[in-house]
């Protein structure tokens, strides 16, 4: 800033101050007196307190361009692309997956001819734990949150009739993640398509996995291997493919605030580029395909500083430890959207109102895509249905309310800024914090991270079940006793497809070449006790007919698999 | 409301059976049950129903309490009674469950022998009102 807009600036203040003083003594305090507000004082979900109201005041000191500046450029505060919405809008991702791949292929189809081009795949537990469908571990799960993939066979059916070559495909895998995409990608050359041209996303975070939602296997020191391993064959052979998306979301959801949320996925994006660097990537080679996924919680203010926050933040970190050339390497590209435990199984249509707010606070924020919730996600899977209105919510979004017209529509609101830097603040402070403990692995090892979204899930669940914070017709204006809502139609997988599952699974063994597939694996275990790069074994092995469980039960004999009871 | 023994504390063994990972849930309960002045041995997740069972047993449980929210009730549901038998647990132990479960898939889980099923929404305290009445008396000395 210039002297003369500095000084002009601080007399600005002065007056300011002088008004603010004079509203207080004449108009607010006899209203005050009167009528006292309806709470001694108000407080966000994340535990920033909220003033009564925002002014130029609250944003002394701060430089626009430093701290604001301009789409498309750094600190990427506004967003991350100079157009943003006028240009391209965001991906409408449906998260979909259920029962045998050829169910949820019709399941795809259904979304995609409802004028999507974006997929996100939901797989069951057993693939994203590495058992096969026919393993004993298995029993009950296969096909039950997510479709069951086994082998490349599954792919094969999973994307039959579907042109992978124009669909952004995204996959909710993590510590199997290496494997998944190896049959992808296998199948996409069988089928003769240029690895250059896919486009999708493996979350393919497995430290998340450590301290909320749990699907971890191994170890973390081969975890974080194999995580490189995928990061680095795509820099070299798949190179539009997002290697990984840094989830903040899943600690969200185990309890988490806003500022952990931010401060803990970055923490993590910290290990991933420093793992990455010693691999001998430049940063630019691979950060660029990084991305990153945060939820839309309740607080509709404090979620879209959040995001606004996160990409200030990150691209502040990467400046100071990893010098980045490339201006892409530190745009923090969000994808986001509904959590479950914002929503409640009393009166699920409710549900439709709470997904569309969040599908607000992912456009208000600027994120680059969005996943909506079914509202009859506190039941089951979405029905067909709800995955309709799911999708139809973010079009209304899109085409219907005009927030789509200009970037960052709240940027410059007093409050939002506010809010925005007390975020940046305080998860730096976390960030700083974890430094001082030797950083975010050894901060899991301890139990900290746990510990401390632990305390934050229990606190939250108190002030739910003191209606302090309210989930309508949950803790505040109840059904009338005789009166509660409809049951709502609700989604089932079939318990045949299982059997049917492991079937198809038994006729894979029978027909593959046993040798083939027996030396694949072997070829596998030599590897994995070395330190060559994994991805190119499996996608070889993917085509010899070899299967996940199959694949992981070698890992899992190298490596052992993760103690939560014991530090790692 | 069935008096209790003021020394005994309600036993519970809490735990998570299946390849699941969302444990926001059960450990918020447990907790909440301990701060009700119940004994609460939190197992963890990706439990099988065998390691769950044999926890009850040798630490003669009063009360049994997991969760599901992967659509695996009903397999693993009955499976954990089945093991907690095959084990030779108490009569009277109870099993209690919460989640995510379709309100008609409720009446398997109890003809299976579970005592009652806590869906989302439903205030902690009261599943402490349900354990504290309905829980099995400390045999004295234990």
């Amino acid at each position: 800033m210039s002297d003369s807009a500095t000084s002009t600036a601080a007399s600005g203040s002065a007056n300011l101050a002088e008004a603010m003083k004079r509203w207080h003594e004449q108009t607010l305090a006899p209203v005050l007196k009167k009528s006292p507000e309806r709470k001694a004082e108000f407080i966000s979900e994340a535990n920033i307190p909220i003033k009564r109201l925002y002014t130029p005041a609250d944003l002394a000191g701060r430089d626009y361009e430093r701290d604001l500046g301009f789409p498309g450029q750094a600190p990427f505060t506004r967003g991350v692309y100079p157009t943003m919405y006028r240009g391209r809008l965001w991906t409408i991702r449906p998260y979909s997956g259920f029962g045998t791949p050829q169910e949820t292929n019709q399941r795809f189809k259904y979304l995609l001819g409802l004028n999507e081009k974006a997929l996100t795949i939901a797989f069951d537990l057993p693939s994203q734990i590495g058992y096969d469908s026919d393993a004993p571990q298995a029993k009950g799960s296969v096909g039950k949150v997510g479709v069951a993939i086994d082998s490349i066979e599954d792919m094969h059916a999973l994307f039959d009739g579907i042109p992978v070559q124009d669909v952004s495909v995204a996959m909710t895998i993590n510590a199997t993640a290496p494997i998944i995409l190896a049959f992808y990608l296998a199948m996409a050359q069988e089928r003769g398509i240029d690895l250059g041209v896919l486009q999708g996303t493996t979350q393919n975070d497995i430290l998340k996995e450590y301290v909320a939602r749990g699907t971890y296997i191994f170890p973390v020191r081969p975890s974080l291997r194999l995580t490189t391993d995928l990061i680095e064959h795509c820099f070299h052979h798949v190179p539009k493919w997002n290697t990984l998306s840094i989830t903040g979301v899943h600690m969200r959801e185990a309890g988490a605030t806003a500022v952990q949320e931010v401060a803990f996925a970055l923490a993590h994006a910290i290990v991933y580029i420093e793992s990455a660097l010693e691999r001998g990537l430049d940063v630019d080679e691979f950060a660029p395909r990084l991305s990153y996924s945060l939820g839309c919680y309740r607080d509709l203010f404090e979620e879209v500083a959040k995001f606004r926050a996160a990409r200030r933040l990150f691209t502040r970190v990467m400046q100071e430890r990893f010098q980045p050339k490339d201006p892409r390497s530190a745009m923090f590209r969000i994808y986001c959207g509904t959590l479950g435990s914002t929503l409640t199984r009393q009166e699920p249509e409710n549900n439709i109102v709470r997904i569309a707010m969040h599908a607000l606070i992912g456009a208000l924020g600027g994120a680059q895509a969005i996943f909506t919730a079914g509202l009859d996600e506190a039941f089951a899977l979405p029905t067909e249905r709800a995955a309709k209105i799911a999708l139809r919510t973010q079009q209304m979004m899109v085409d219907e309310f005009g927030i789509t017209n200009t970037i960052d529509p709240l940027g410059g609101s007093y409050y939002v800024e506010s809010l925005t830097n007390e975020i940046e603040e305080r998860a730096a402070a976390i960030l700083q914090q974890i430094d001082e403990m030797g950083g975010m692995i050894a901060a899991h090892e301890s139990g900290w991270v746990q510990q401390a979204i632990e305390e934050s899930s229990y606190a939250f669940q108190q002030k739910v079940e003191s209606a302090e914070h309210v989930f309508v017709a949950m803790n505040k204006y109840l059904p009338q006793e005789g009166r509660e809502a409809d049951p709502i139609e609700t989604f089932r997988v079939d318990d045949s497809l299982e059997k049917a599952q492991c079937e198809r699974l038994a006729l894979l063994r029978q027909r593959r070449d046993a040798d083939r597939a027996a030396a694949m694996l072997e070829r596998i275990e030599q590897a994995a006790r070395g330190s060559d790069n994994l991805m190119p074994l499996f996608i070889e092995a993917a085509k010899a007919r070899v299967t996940l469980g199959e694949i992981c039960g070698v890992l899992r004999r190298c490596w052992g698999v993760h103690n939560p009871m014991q530090s790692y | 409301m069935q008096a209790k023994d003021p020394q005994g504390k309600i036993r519970i063994i809490a735990g998570k059976p299946g390849l699941d990972g969302h444990d926001r849930g059960i450990k918020v309960v447990t907790r909440a049950l301990r701060d009700a002045g119940m004994e609460v041995i939190y197992l963890g997740m990706r439990l099988s129903v065998d390691q769950i069972a044999s926890a009850a047993v040798d630490e003669d449980a009063d009360v049994v309490a997991v969760n599901f929210a992967a659509a695996d009730h009903l397999q693993l549901g009955p499976d954990l009674m089945q093991a907690l038998r095959a084990r030779g647990c108490r009569e009277d132990l109870m099993v209690v469950a919460g989640g995510i479960i379709p309100d008609e898939d409720i009446p398997a889980l109890k003809a299976a022998g579970m005592s009652e099923i806590f869906l989302p929404g439903t205030p902690i305290e009261k599943i402490i009102a349900y354990i504290e009445k309905n829980a099995p008396r400390r045999s004295v000395g234990a």
